[in-house]
């Protein structure tokens, strides 16, 4: 691994976001404002605010930084600069760390804002402290990176791509404990959602909701998000090969 | 009247004579490559010496752009060896030496010229002078803080180029560089290439433009995954008893059919 090819391509990503300022708002300015929107839809329903607009808070860094990774590193592969790459003295790690951190930063920034938007304005109020929840939604980003990174091998155009989305974003989405308590699910559901690694982001949220110091469930939810994403990142380093067929 | 460039006989073929003297930068061995089914390279065997512009001529389809991602390691080979400036084809020792520039331009649209540039030389280990330089090579100074993505198709090219000339590569291979390009630029272009070839590096250019091929020392005429001929630009247009290079290729593809016929 060489750091200054690294550091390089964190750069170069960050900057080739940058340039597209609408994405750069919308990724910024969006989170917030579903965030106000579900803060009114539950106006009469005092405390729901505070687990669902927890929640959002892990789920947009995991669906954004999946469904850009997926795009532009299907760009990558399609455009020739990934075979480029792959002629020059960068390793495969050094790509992957580069999209992981620029993304991640990106994510900080998304979360950052939704974050004081959501504890300041929306008067979000969690047991235990908002810096943990940027460090459990800073988790889920590395998720969607790593995810978007594997995805983007199997897609062949954009479309192609963003129709990922709907099979692997929604159905943790639909099971992760956001719309209905695990404990509701029929019993093999339950099973499937506890082995989905967004099932754990929220759980994780769930203690710094309910707890104030950081329980150990917390940590082992956040060891396991964590895991997934090395997973998912190792596997979509296996899909980078040097020599194609 | 000056003499047309695709004319045979204002060739020699002692340049290359003199170049013969290093050892080969490419050996490529009965190399096969396949693509499904479908056989791409079918032991095709060449040399190219070193220090060198050697064109890769021939028809769509041939298997030209194959044969140069094999040589720069990116391509997967059934059977055969291909050795580049001494080592296995896509060692990691090669990253640096060997500088590849496909036929699509292979630069980030989303940045501009100088970006791109400085990122490939960061990579490469080289830094922000060799960077300028290189876009000043392909005349991009004045467009240089311009986003790629927004350019012609020309200096989208140009600007995929510098990012290979940064490198200061031993080898450099170079797919149709000078598609879209109008002749004045075409002309520096490979003014610019012999200038490297004069300098020691070894350059390998595949073009459709016949009148390309008498710029080069050597020609490799491929057809069908198999070499069909080569040699200087006057000794085939020798052996294919022609003074035109579009007549070259022709005939001897012709010749090869015949020859298959009988």
């Amino acid at each position: 691994m060489s750091l200054p090819a690294t550091f390089a391509t964190t750069k170069r990503i960050l900057r080739q976001l940058s340039h597209d300022r609408r994405s750069v708002a919308m990724l910024l300015v969006v989170p917030s404002s579903l965030l106000t929107l579900v803060y009114s839809m539950f106006h009469n329903q005092p405390g729901r605010f505070d687990h669902i607009g927890l929640t959002l808070l892990a789920v947009f860094p995991f669906l954004t930084m999946f469904l850009i990774t997926s795009v532009s590193m299907l760009r990558e592969r399609t455009s020739g600069t990934l075979e480029r790459l792959f002629t020059l003295p960068i390793g495969k790690l050094d790509l992957i760390v580069g999209y992981a951190t620029a993304f991640s930063g990106a994510a900080i920034l998304q979360a950052g804002i939704a974050g004081l938007v959501a504890y300041q304005l929306l008067g979000l109020d969690t047991a235990g402290s908002p810096a943990l929840v940027v460090i459990i939604a800073l988790s889920t980003a590395i998720l969607g990176v790593a995810c978007g990174l594997l995805c983007s091998a199997f897609a062949r155009t954009e479309f192609q791509a963003v129709q990922f989305l709907p099979v692997v974003v929604l159905p943790q989405l639909l099971l992760c404990g956001l719309f209905v308590p695990i404990d509701g699910m029929a019993t093999w559901l339950g099973h499937v959602a506890d082995v989905l690694p967004l099932t754990h982001a929220v759980s994780a949220l769930d203690a710094v909701g309910s707890s104030s110091d950081p329980t150990a469930a917390m940590w082992q939810d956040l060891g396991i998000v964590l895991a997934f994403a090395v997973g998912a990142l190792a596997a979509g380093a296996a899909t980078l090969r040097r020599r194609a067929a | 009247m000056p003499p047309r460039p695709n004319q045979c006989s204002q060739l020699s073929g002692d340049d290359y004579a003199e170049s013969g003297r290093r050892a080969p930068a490419v050996q490529i061995d009965d190399v096969v490559v396949e693509k499904g089914r479908v056989r791409i390279l079918d032991g095709i065997s060449f040399t190219i010496p070193a220090g060198s512009i050697t064109g890769l001529l021939g028809p769509s389809g041939s298997g030209k752009t194959t044969l140069m991602r094999t040589i720069v390691g990116v391509q997967a080979v059934r059977s055969g060896t291909v050795n580049v400036l001494g080592r296995t084809a896509g060692s990691a020792a090669l990253r640096s030496s060997v500088g590849y520039v496909t036929q699509a331009p292979s630069v980030y649209g989303d940045l501009t010229v100088r970006e791109n540039a400085n990122y490939f030389a960061t990579v490469l280990g080289r830094g922000r002078a060799e960077a300028e330089r290189a876009i000043a090579d392909v005349n991009l100074t004045h467009e240089a803080d311009r986003l790629v993505g927004r350019m012609s198709g020309g200096q989208r090219s140009r600007a995929s180029l510098a990012c290979a000339l940064l490198a200061k590569p031993e080898l450099l291979v170079l797919d149709e560089p000078t598609v879209g390009q109008d002749p004045v630029l075409r002309r520096e272009l490979w003014s610019q290439f012999r200038a490297l070839a004069d300098a020691g590096t070894t350059v390998l250019v595949s073009s459709h433009v016949m009148d390309e091929a008498a710029r080069c020392d050597r020609l490799l005429l491929v057809r069908d995954g198999a070499l069909l001929a080569e040699g200087t630009p006057a000794a085939l247009c020798a052996a294919a008893r022609t003074n035109d290079f579009e007549d070259v290729f022709l005939r001897l593809i012709d010749a090869a059919d015949q020859k298959a016929a009988a």
